[in-house]
């Protein structure tokens, strides 16, 4: 018993690790920053290119979403940072992250926007349409504000997952919060630093995950 | 003679292997109120979302204003502001308020500047009488109020024509005649319009024309007396019957 608390939730080791992780946050924070707002425009690209009238945009979008979700991130960050420099392209850790996720979260949040877009009814476009607005201007003035409305929840659900997997940039090298907690075990032979990260991750995704839980919804309304 | 405002010349449109529409011509002059009646499926709703190209005709014209805007590398969305239309459903944008969906085609398609809208979108709801509901949400609304912002939103962009389909048919009966009213003022003021309608106590008294249609073709027109009261046609007679039943 004494063993295991000392192993995991060894007080002084946590407190000692703390700056470090608190950088490894800032990074953290950092990469979300980077990350999400390139997804979120990423989708859009990808929802409203699969639903495009002519199939020569439609189905590379397609090929694009099926591909990039079926690929595991993993594997997809490790293919850009280490792979490509067999192409000639060499990318530093940040911009390989960048990239990896682009590709990986264009496909999700694009699932998600999607089936934001396709719950609008056609009338509401066909109204748009019919007082002179451009398709362009329908979708960004009729249907993208209902469909957002309509999936708000999923697009937050798909952000937290966002933010979790930002701790992948660890193994590029990225010193983000789990990289740095696991910098702190390896020179204190202790767990304590990786049990700390995880309750950061706790206290930060908490919240969100409660907000949007169908349960707290349901008591809400 | 004068140029009708609004022609559709030998207008076919067909879905895959239906044909829907087995060319219709039709003209509709200026301040006329053409009176569209025929059973469910004769293809009333495909012959109103082709004068704005809402669909695309297979073949035929559609003419405004002299001009044919069927033919290939016309720009639609300035044709389309010159075409109110008017949904059963009434098809408010549910996320602005009724001022909102007045002004958004104002705004964005004719580039009117910010205050200019308001001030059109906000005359455009005191002429449906909704000037205190600016601010409402379609939600806050009831369907006779909404289709009446409706109207408001097709009229606002000052078109030479307004297309009615079924405007008062998803509306409960008590709610139906603040809209016909808000229809007949317009008509009183002028404006062209094209009305499908099962309305026919309306048809009679602010119709100038009434077209049935039956099986994708106009089968019979003429005036309301001539239509109600001395059908010619067999198909126009059995519809008349049941529509009496
Ligand atoms: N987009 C479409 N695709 C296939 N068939 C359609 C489409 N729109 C209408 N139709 C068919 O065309 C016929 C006429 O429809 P419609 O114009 O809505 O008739 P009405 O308005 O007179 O009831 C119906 O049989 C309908 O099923
Ligand atoms: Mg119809």
């Amino acid at each position: 018993m004494e063993q295991i608390a000392q192993q995991f939730f060894n007080l002084d080791i946590m407190k000692a690790s703390f700056p470090m992780l608190m950088e490894g946050l800032k990074i953290t924070f950092l990469l979300v920053l980077v990350v999400v707002p390139l997804g979120l425009m990423g989708g859009l690209v990808a929802a409203i290119a699969s639903g495009a009238k002519s199939r020569w945009i439609r189905w590379p979008a397609y090929a694009f979403v099926d591909f990039f979700r079926s690929m595991p991130p993993l594997v997809l960050l490790i293919a850009v940072y280490a792979g490509l420099p067999f192409a000639g392209i060499r990318l530093d850790p940040f911009a390989a992250v960048a990239l990896a996720f682009l590709l990986n979260n264009s496909a999700y949040y694009g699932e998600v926007y999607r089936a934001g877009i396709e719950a609008v009814s056609p009338g509401q476009t066909e109204a748009a349409r019919s007082t002179g607005l451009s398709a362009p201007q329908t979708m960004a003035y009729v249907v993208l504000p209902q469909a957002v409305r309509n999936v708000l929840p999923d697009l937050v659900s798909n952000t937290v997952e966002v933010v979790k997997l930002t701790s992948l940039a660890s193994v590029v090298s990225l010193s983000e919060m789990v990289y740095q907690a696991d910098m702190a075990r390896s020179v204190t032979y202790n767990a304590s630093p990786i049990v700390l990260a995880a309750g950061v991750y706790l206290v930060l995704l908490w919240p969100v995950v409660r907000l949007i839980s169908r349960h707290g919804r349901k008591i809400a309304s | 003679m004068t140029l009708p405002i609004l022609e559709l010349a030998g207008l076919r449109k067909s879905f895959g292997e239906l044909e829907i529409l087995t060319g219709i011509d039709l003209k509709v002059t200026k301040g006329e109120l053409a009176f569209v009646i025929g059973p469910s499926g004769s293809g009333k709703s495909t012959m109103l979302r082709c004068c704005n190209l809402l669909e695309r005709p297979t073949s035929g014209a559609v003419m405004l204003e002299g001009r044919n805007i069927a033919a290939s590398g016309v720009r639609l969305d300035p044709v389309r502001r010159r075409i109110g239309m008017v949904f059963q459903s009434f098809n408010l944008y549910p996320h602005l308020d009724a001022l909102g969906n007045v002004s958004l085609a104002l705004r964005k398609s004719l580039k009117l500047p910010r205050a200019e809208a308001a001030e059109r979108a906000a005359a455009a709801l005191e002429r449906v009488g909704l000037a205190e509901r600016a601010r409402h949400h379609p939600a806050q609304l009831s369907g006779g109020q909404q289709q009446r912002v409706a109207i408001a939103r097709a009229m606002a962009l000052e078109p030479a024509v307004m297309l009615f389909d079924e405007p008062t048919s998803a509306l409960d009966p008590e709610l139906v005649g603040e809209v016909l009213a808000v229809m007949r003022e317009l008509r009183e003021a002028g404006m062209t319009m094209v009305v499908v309608s099962h309305e026919m106590r309306f048809a009679r008294e602010a119709a100038d024309r009434v077209i049935f249609m039956d099986q994708g073709a106009i089968v019979e027109q003429g005036t309301a007396e001539e239509i109600f009261g001395a059908p010619k046609s067999s198909r126009l007679q059995a519809f008349l019957a049941r529509q009496a039943a």
